[in-house]
């Protein structure tokens, strides 16, 4: 009896430790009341700023092996709004996002670069308006908490040209009224991240 | 005929008479595009004439008060005999409309920064916002642009009618106070 309830504790305790040493898939869980993903764009020099409303993502990254990490977001494009009716009103139609057509803008991480400090840089493709580009996002990631309770906060922002994306245009595509650069920043809240 | 038009009377300055019309063509095109834009769809149009009225509103509150200022430093002609409700009435009709070429662009920058929309102007110098942005504000501050503009309309009415009865009624040439040159 001993010796065998001596060896199931070792094979827990050998999976167990092996499991910590192969690095386990952590799956991270995005709290979409506390992440926040805007926009910024200039009219005719204004700094106009919005947001989108619903998204997810499918994150799976420990921070100590970013490169076996892997990040996927949808963002429902109808859910974009600058909160004033009469542009919102604007927004989900044909020249801007169209969302009959794409109801969801997408990115695809192909690779995660660690660059020490929590700070990571993100490659993958960003897909809108069935446009593809390939995109390199910078992100900042801070923990607060530890074990189940442990926090994380994925922070950045990069720019994007909207032409590229065919958002805005036919009398839209003026870029002397609305600017080219579109500045995308996000601020993610992730409970299940292992520690930095 | 008449000694009166052709007298040499006392003239504004050629900084007053040339900050007269200036704002004076400004202010007619800023309210027109003002209640012409306003019912536009939102386009390019609409955007481009929003931002120009903006910058134009914000050229006359700038410009008025250099008038202002050169008006304290400069003494206007004095009054051209008339009884004295019309002196009194020209001169309240000049205070307020003094008055409402500050009220109505600071009422519209309000309104602007309070809607989310500081003002950048000429789209290069961003002008600070003096209230907080709040959509509930905005749309308290809105129909006073509005109101102010309309009043200062009907005061510029009452102004040029004032000026035409001079010409055309008093034939005292006040207007030639005013003019570009002399005759």
């Amino acid at each position: 009896m001993k010796p065998f309830l001596m060896s199931r504790l070792t094979l827990t305790l050998i999976v167990a430790v092996l499991g910590a040493l192969a690095g386990p898939v952590f799956a991270q869980k995005l709290a979409p009341a506390q992440s926040e993903i805007g926009f910024a764009i200039k009219q005719m020099g204004v700094p106009v700023e919005g947001k989108f409303k619903k998204f997810d993502a499918q994150i799976t990254l420990d921070p100590r092996k970013p490169q076996d990490g892997k990040v996927a977001f949808s963002i429902d494009t109808a859910s974009a709004g600058f909160g004033s009716p009469e542009t919102d009103a604007e927004v989900p139609k044909a020249p801007w996002f169209n969302t009959a057509k794409f109801p969801q803008a997408t990115f695809q991480s192909s690779a995660i670069k660690g660059l020490g400090g929590g700070k990571f840089e993100v490659s993958g493709k960003l897909a809108i308006k069935g446009q593809t580009r390939d995109v390199v996002v910078p992100v900042q990631l801070t923990q607060t908490g530890t074990g189940a309770a442990a926090i994380s906060t994925a922070t950045g922002s990069f720019a994007i040209k909207r032409l590229e994306f065919k958002i805005g245009e036919g009398e839209w595509a003026d870029t002397s009224m609305v600017a080219n650069e579109v500045q995308v920043k996000f601020k993610l809240t992730l409970t299940g991240m292992a520690p930095i | 005929m008449s000694s009166a038009l052709t007298s040499p009377a006392p003239r504004y300055s050629g900084v007053a008479i040339a900050l007269h019309w200036l704002l004076a063509l400004m202010i007619l095109v800023a309210f027109g595009v003002g209640i012409y834009m306003s019912d536009l769809p939102v386009s390019p149009t609409r955007l481009k004439l929003y931002n120009w009225h903006k910058w134009a509103g914000v050229t006359i509150l700038a410009l008025s008060a250099l008038r202002l200022l050169w008006r304290l430093g400069h003494k206007p002609p004095a009054d051209v005999p008339m009884p004295a409700w019309q002196t009194g009435a020209a001169h309240a009709t000049h205070g307020l409309l003094y008055l409402l070429f500050f009220a109505v662009p600071l009422i519209g920058w309000a309104y602007s920064s309070a809607a989310g929309y500081p003002i950048v102007w000429f789209g290069v110098l961003p002008l600070p916002d003096f209230v907080p942005v709040d959509k509930a504000l905005a749309e308290m501050i809105k129909p006073w642009h509005e109101r102010a503009a309309i009043a200062m309309m009907l005061l510029v009415l009452l102004h040029v009618a004032g000026a035409i009865k001079h010409q055309f009624v008093d034939r005292d040439g006040l207007i030639n106070r005013m003019r570009f040159s002399a005759r």
